[in-house]
């Protein structure tokens, strides 16, 4: 690691002020991905500003719905009796992702701000255009069994690995940023970026933007979600492929529906053809597959993960069915 | 850069001047001589190092010691009342739930912690209703200590040790 200086931020205010002051500065959460790069060589900053004792560890009812403070735990937002009860898509997500151990010390915008990556990212010998602007991606043309199918770019294959982000995504969040200029709120699928010729950058926030809260609005028919993780072993490991699904049925129809994808894309991908395509629709298996089929015909899958394509149709067709079964 | 922190480990108040870049790990290990926690892959993914932190079970080699200041921590070690091995680690003897032992300190620690969050009604991802009481049973305990790796494959006893603690 580098050498860097540590400041314990008193308030919010202070520690945007501390990073936007300062070229290298990073905040600091609960650093599970943070310092696991900056052990990797991947990350210096020379001035972490610990943001995970601030006061945003609450999460509270407001009229519009949930708002989640920034620093509020994983394992914490997953056991909180309104997620439970009325976003279960989001506390799946939240229990499908790392350890019991890491989920204890993640925070809520930490998790949203892990680093969308792949092996080579994280490994300093080889390029990588993320980690080193124009130094080539070795993923291309290499190994590529976790890499995106979905908006990718020739600079850039890598997957933004969170489940909790492709609950939020597919519930609409929102998030509340707090940066040198003031306060702002943004779509959350506005916040991530896909790669296009600037892979370095995952999201579109600036240096020193500090993200305070998440704000989830109702959605009485989430009570009916589900989160379809697909993976190499059962526990512990990152998604292949991830659906976050919300579906409300008038008889056998679809009268809403929300869909968000994992591990096919540079960012959670709001799967809004599919949804578009299953609205009005016959809630069946076989328009759960077109739905699908629909969102993917914008798939360019390589070499590596050609199987993503009809495992992901396949994860979203069996998301919806199951959903459909609960309400029949 | 250096820091000055004070941690409380097992029980005592332990002053410590380290650089910035140590993690909790080699904080306790390398400057407080508490050497239960083991350093396994020292990247969050194999659990051997996990701890209590404030009574919360974490992996120490993703935890920045400066960020800890102030901060009550448990090891293996120190789960141990008057001489007398806690339940878990009692648990652990009485099933073989371990060979080479190198896992176990940082297994024990996550197992406390992990039972402390079924008391509070957690769920987990093998929990099949998120609003309802949790069941203990051998794909819960799977599931929930999948943040440690045994190399020996003592998790055949491991999981008898832990079934055996929650029926008590």
């Amino acid at each position: 690691m580098t050498p860097f200086e540590y400041l314990r931020a008193e308030d919010p205010a202070e520690a945007v002020a501390a990073v936007a002051g300062r070229p290298g500065a990073a905040f600091l959460g609960g650093g599970t991905n943070l310092v696991d790069h900056m052990k990797l060589g991947v990350a210096g900053p020379d001035l972490l500003v610990d943001v995970s004792r601030l006061p945003l560890d609450r999460v509270e009812e407001t009229a519009d719905g949930l708002r989640i403070g920034a620093a509020v735990r994983n394992s914490d937002l997953a056991a909180h009796p309104l997620v439970r009860e009325r976003y279960p898509v989001l506390a799946r997500a939240l229990l499908s992702g790392a350890s019991g151990q890491l989920r204890n010390v993640a925070t809520t915008a930490g998790n949203l701000l892990q680093r969308t990556r792949c092996p080579y990212f994280q490994d300093v010998t080889t390029p990588c255009n993320k980690r080193v602007p124009g130094s080539g991606c070795s993923a291309i043309g290499g190994y590529t069994r976790y890499h995106a199918i979905l908006g990718a770019s020739e600079h850039c294959v890598a997957t933004h690995p969170s489940d909790m982000a492709v609950a939020m995504v597919a519930l609409d969040a929102v998030v509340v940023v707090l940066g040198p200029g003031g306060a702002r709120t943004l779509p959350l699928a506005e916040l991530y970026r896909l790669p296009g010729d600037a892979p370095e950058r995952d999201t579109v926030l600036e240096h020193g933007d500090l993200i305070t809260a998440v704000e989830l609005p109702h959605l009485p028919f989430a009570r009916r979600s589900a989160y379809r993780k697909v993976r190499d072993r059962a526990s512990f490991s990152f998604a292949l492929v991830s659906v976050a699904a919300a579906l409300d049925l008038d008889g056998g129809r679809v009268r809403d529906v929300r869909l968000a994808l994992g591990g096919v894309a540079h960012r959670p991908w709001r799967a809004a053809r599919a949804e578009e395509e299953l609205r009005g629709g016959p809630a069946t298996e076989d328009a759960f597959r077109r739905a699908a089929e629909a969102e993917l015909i914008a798939a360019r899958p390589l070499p590596g993960n050609a199987f993503k394509v009809a495992m992901t149709r396949n994860a979203v067709v069996a998301t919806l069915r199951a959903l459909a079964e609960e309400g029949r | 850069m250096d820091a000055r922190i004070t941690l409380r480990v097992d029980g005592r108040v332990r002053p410590v001047a380290l650089d910035t870049r140590t993690t909790l790990l080699d904080a306790l290990r390398d400057h407080l001589s508490v050497t239960s926690p083991k350093k396994g892959c020292d990247h969050g993914q194999c659990g051997a190092c996990t701890v209590l932190l404030d009574g919360r079970r974490v992996v120490s080699c993703l935890i920045l010691a400066v960020a800890c200041d102030g901060a009550e921590v448990t090891t293996a070690q120190g789960l141990a009342e008057e001489g007398e091995p806690h339940p878990v680690q009692r648990a652990f003897l009485e099933e073989d739930a371990f060979q080479c032992g190198f896992c176990t300190p940082g297994q024990v620690c996550s197992a406390v912690g992990m039972l402390e969050e079924v008391k509070a009604g957690h769920p987990s991802d093998a929990t099949d209703d998120l609003t309802g009481p949790v069941t203990l049973d051998d794909e819960e305990i799977r599931e929930r200590l999948s943040g440690n790796l045994c190399r020996c494959g003592a998790y055949v006893n491991i999981v008898a040790a832990l079934r055996e603690e929650a029926e008590s």
